[in-house]
């Protein structure tokens, strides 16, 4: 371990910022992509749904 | 065949439905555990580069996510091929549940590329063949999904969006020999099947924890995709995990 303490490790030898954008950018991306899959899900799944009751959106409330 | 399972079977979306949904929650799990591990060695347990610093370790999102970019590419283009070939509907939709997969870690490729080149080379972005032809293989993503969404009839939408996709599949050679072929700023490979590792063991276990991690978050992503996209093909309910339900629901309704 080469850190000897929090702010020498947020600091990254002074590429804190090139670092932390980096993995930052690449968690926000796989999390927004599974909530957006969540929310499509939710969305197929509720417009089956409506399809099934045989009417359109409304039908669903 | 001799395994005992028909996989033959989970060719069809009905089948095919159910399994995925099983396989999910597993490929999730330990691609959070792998990605855990490989961040803990990554910051952890692996030295500092002697000539790169710290900034080096950006490395361990850039090469999977550049990798994955690459690789995602090559199966969606094989699924198309499979569809055209078969004319299996499963084939396109497993081609259509990965393009938008592959054009994230694409993006994310070429971002976390500009963090590293910025401090590095005193530049966000070249003109390298490296980085223009990963560039091109955001576009091609991009070419993939906007035909799709282009074409309403959906057998024509798979058939148009799988040639784009083939056509474009002669790129992925080019970005990885593109650091041999052309005299380019991005560095060469520091893994190669031929010549092994460059790199200190801890760096390179590091980086391959978070590139398996990877590969499995895309897995899970891609299969999950592609349940969405078979409800939203289907009008029968039969894709609905919550069947019993819906059936129950719309019994009471009537």
């Amino acid at each position: 371990m080469q850190w000897g303490s929090a702010s020498e490790f947020f600091a990254m030898g002074g590429y804190g910022l090139y670092v932390w954008t980096s993995f930052v950018a690449t968690a926000l991306c796989m999390v927004w992509e599974v909530l957006a899959l969540w929310r499509r899900r939710a969305a197929a799944c509720a417009e089956q749904r409506a399809a099934l009751l045989g009417g359109t959106d409304e039908t669903t409330a | 065949m001799s395994t005992g399972i028909n996989w033959l079977k989970y060719s069809s979306p009905q089948a095919f439905y159910p399994l995925a949904g099983h396989l999910i929650p597993w490929f999730a799990c330990v691609a959070v555990a792998l990605m855990g591990v490989g961040l803990y060695m990554g910051f952890f347990v692996a030295p500092t580069d002697f000539q790169q610093g710290e900034a080096y370790r950006i490395i361990f999102v850039h090469v999977p996510a550049a990798w994955m970019s690459m690789f995602l590419y090559v199966v969606m283009a094989v699924w198309a091929g499979i569809g055209m070939g078969l004319n299996a509907r499963l084939s396109f939709m497993m081609a259509q549940a990965i393009a938008p997969t592959g054009a994230m870690f694409t993006f994310l490729a070429l971002l976390t590329g500009a963090m590293w080149g910025k401090p590095t080379w005193g530049a966000w972005w070249v003109w390298d063949a490296r980085l223009t032809s990963e560039l091109i293989l955001l576009f091609q993503y991009a070419g993939v999904m906007l035909l799709r969404t282009s074409i309403d009839d959906v057998r024509r939408a798979d058939r148009a969006s799988a040639v784009f996709a083939l056509v474009g599949v002669v790129n992925v050679p080019i970005i990885y020999f593109s650091v041999q072929w052309w005299n380019t700023l991005h560095q060469g490979a520091s893994v190669s099947m031929a010549t092994g590792s460059k790199m200190a063991s801890t760096m390179l276990t590091a980086m391959l924890l978070m590139t398996v991690a990877f590969w499995l978050y895309s897995i899970a992503v891609i299969l999950a995709r592609v349940r969405c996209v078979m409800i939203e093909r289907e009008s029968s309910p039969v894709w609905n995990d919550e069947k019993p339900a819906v059936i129950q629901e719309t019994v009471e309704a009537r």
